[in-house]
């Protein structure tokens, strides 16, 4: 390729990173600075880092501590028994058949389709029935439907346990569930982490569910949280510093876990789009 | 296999969330659109729930904000669909073209926004829209521009852009990896025949990776036509943003503010018929192009 043909190419990526990047280095900058230096638009001025984390942390008797609490609660644990359910359900679609199997994965994969907007009042009436509504539960089991899972995990199987593994494992004598959770889920290991992954980035991103649920402040995930004391922020600046430091550090776990396990949301995505 | 047992204990637990928290509500949405709490009298006595019929539907649909909801989200989709699979299918075909350097670094960089939570990608580009606040806007102040991002005919596009910054890197890693697949026979026999590179990505390349621009935009498509939480956050701060503003925030809206289930339902109803009907159509449509 020509040198003109070459700069281009990488002119256009090299931009492209900017603009991805540079708003990401800003809230990582904004959050070192107080209430002063960040209205003056003042890039390196007014340095006051130590003091932006002891505020964030002391802001409304320490609320968001208990926030990132919440949503590490939330995100981990759900990310987890989601996981364990979506590729026991897409294991089974694999390996075994039975009437009108095709018909239900077809509504599966519609289950994608439906809005979470769609769901939410009737979720709610559900929860407010089962005297829920403001519980930890409310936002909790909503969040374990991963249908999307299914459908990775039913790939999974069928590309990470062989047929024949299992045969093998029935001549010896195992019944189908020690084959499943002794032999078939240590195969389906990588496939489960990505299906971890893929629901601790929804879980820990979710908003609107937990805004119809909660309205008790001390069960709040950070994003519910940051988005209330962003209003407050329209009428008391000195909020403001404390978002974008919240902001900071609620960004700081997924990348975390992005890039410790960067191999295994590569293999889920492919695994996703090139089927 | 023979076990049924075996397949009924892995199964449950999924099935169990699909009925309680998906077939269930979805019904319970249906249902509820067909009712409504009606006040006897003069509004005193006990509220009592009445079948309406299409009563819900008919308000939903003649309403201006619901329409206008709807069509901002129309027009947000025209916007933002094109941008995003162009946007991110250039990239992954430069970055497959074999002159970019720095590959998985680039790759790196490109998808960092999507860790960033949504509400938060939001915050971000709010403060970056906010005069006083942003050096976007003093950077083009120093230029004697004058730019309002939060105006009436900005709002939208700046809706777009922090869609477009939160998931061009994601849906490039996509196509990246589709774009991997390609047989590398089909790519030389394409140099033999004397086509240049850039020939390539477009005759040889992007119909080949058509399995992943179909997935992709009916993601984009279904995602995009829920769109909540962006302007809810931007709510806050501009005026131009109605609480009708999409049709996700009419049903929230209709549900929380007003405490009119049947409007809201009715909304819902609506709102997933033209979901199914968009994507069914979107599909159909590359399907009958691919024929």
């Amino acid at each position: 390729m020509t040198l003109l043909g070459r700069t281009t190419v990488n002119v256009v990526i090299g931009v492209s990173v900017l603009y991805t990047l540079l708003p990401v280095m800003w809230l990582v900058l904004a959050a070192t600075k107080n209430v002063d230096a960040l209205f003056n638009s003042d890039l390196f001025g007014g340095f006051s880092l130590g003091e932006n984390v002891r505020n964030l942390f002391a802001m409304d008797k320490g609320l968001y501590g208990r926030w990132y609490l919440n949503s590490l609660l939330y995100a981990v644990i759900g990310a987890a028994v989601s996981a364990f359910i979506s590729i026991a359900s897409g294991y089974a679609f694999d390996k075994y058949s039975f009437r009108h199997k095709e018909k239900l994965f077809g509504l599966v994969l519609a289950a994608v389709m439906v809005p979470q907007t769609v769901l939410a009042l009737p979720l709610y009436l559900m929860a407010s029935e089962a005297g829920l509504v403001n519980t930890f539960w409310a936002v909790f089991i909503p969040a374990l439907f991963n249908p999307f899972g299914v459908y990775l995990g039913r790939i999974f199987a069928q590309g990470y346990v062989p047929d024949e593994v299992l045969e093998a494992a029935r001549i010896d004598g195992a019944g189908d569930l020690a084959t499943y959770f002794k032999v078939a889920l240590r195969m389906l290991g990588p496939g489960m982490v990505t299906l971890f992954l893929f629901q601790l980035t929804t879980i820990w991103n979710n908003f609107f569910l937990p805004m119809v649920m909660l309205s008790d402040q001390k069960l709040y995930p950070v994003s519910l949280g940051l988005y209330q004391w962003n209003s407050s922020a329209t009428v008391s600046p000195e909020y403001y510093p404390v978002v974008i430091m919240g902001s900071l550090f609620a960004v700081l776990p997924l990348i975390l876990a992005f890039m410790l396990l960067q191999r295994f949301w590569k293999a889920g995505m492919t695994a996703g789009a090139v089927k | 296999m023979k076990s049924k047992l075996a397949c009924a204990v892995l199964m449950a637990p999924f099935f169990l969330l699909l009925v309680t928290v998906f077939l269930i509500p979805t019904g319970t949405a249906i249902w509820l659109s067909f009712f409504a709490a009606d006040q006897p009298g003069l509004g005193f006595g006990p509220e009592s729930t009445v079948f309406v019929g299409l009563r819900s539907y008919v308000a939903v649909l003649s309403d201006p904000t619901f329409l206008n909801g709807l069509l901002t989200v129309v027009l947000y989709c025209l916007l933002y669909i094109p941008l995003m699979v162009v946007g991110a299918l250039t990239l992954a075909l430069l970055l497959d073209s074999g002159v970019a350097k720095l590959r998985s670094w680039m790759q790196m960089g490109l998808y960092l926004p999507h860790a960033v939570p949504g509400i938060i990608a939001a915050l971000i580009w709010l403060y970056l829209y906010t005069p006083g606040l942003s050096p976007i806007i003093d950077l083009f102040a120093k230029a004697d521009i004058q730019i309002n991002f939060l105006g009436i005919n900005t709002v939208l596009p700046s809706i777009v852009n922090i869609a477009l910054w939160s998931n061009l890197g994601y849906n490039m890693v996509i196509f990246y990896a589709a774009l991997q697949a390609v047989p590398r026979e089909v790519l030389e026999a394409s140099v033999v025949d004397g086509a240049g590179p850039v020939k390539q990505a477009l005759r040889i390349k992007t119909p080949l990776v058509r399995g992943a621009i179909v997935t992709v935009g009916i993601f984009t498509l279904i995602w995009a036509l829920q769109l909540f939480t962006e302007p809810v956050l931007l709510s806050q701060s501009t005026p131009m943003i109605s609480a009708r503003f999409s049709p996700s925030m009419y049903i929230y809206d209709a549900a929380f503010t007003r405490n009119n289930y049947g409007l809201a339902a009715a909304a819902s109803v609506i709102l997933l018929a033209f979901t199914v009907a968009l994507s069914f159509g979107v599909t159909r449509w590359t399907n009958r192009k691919a024929a």
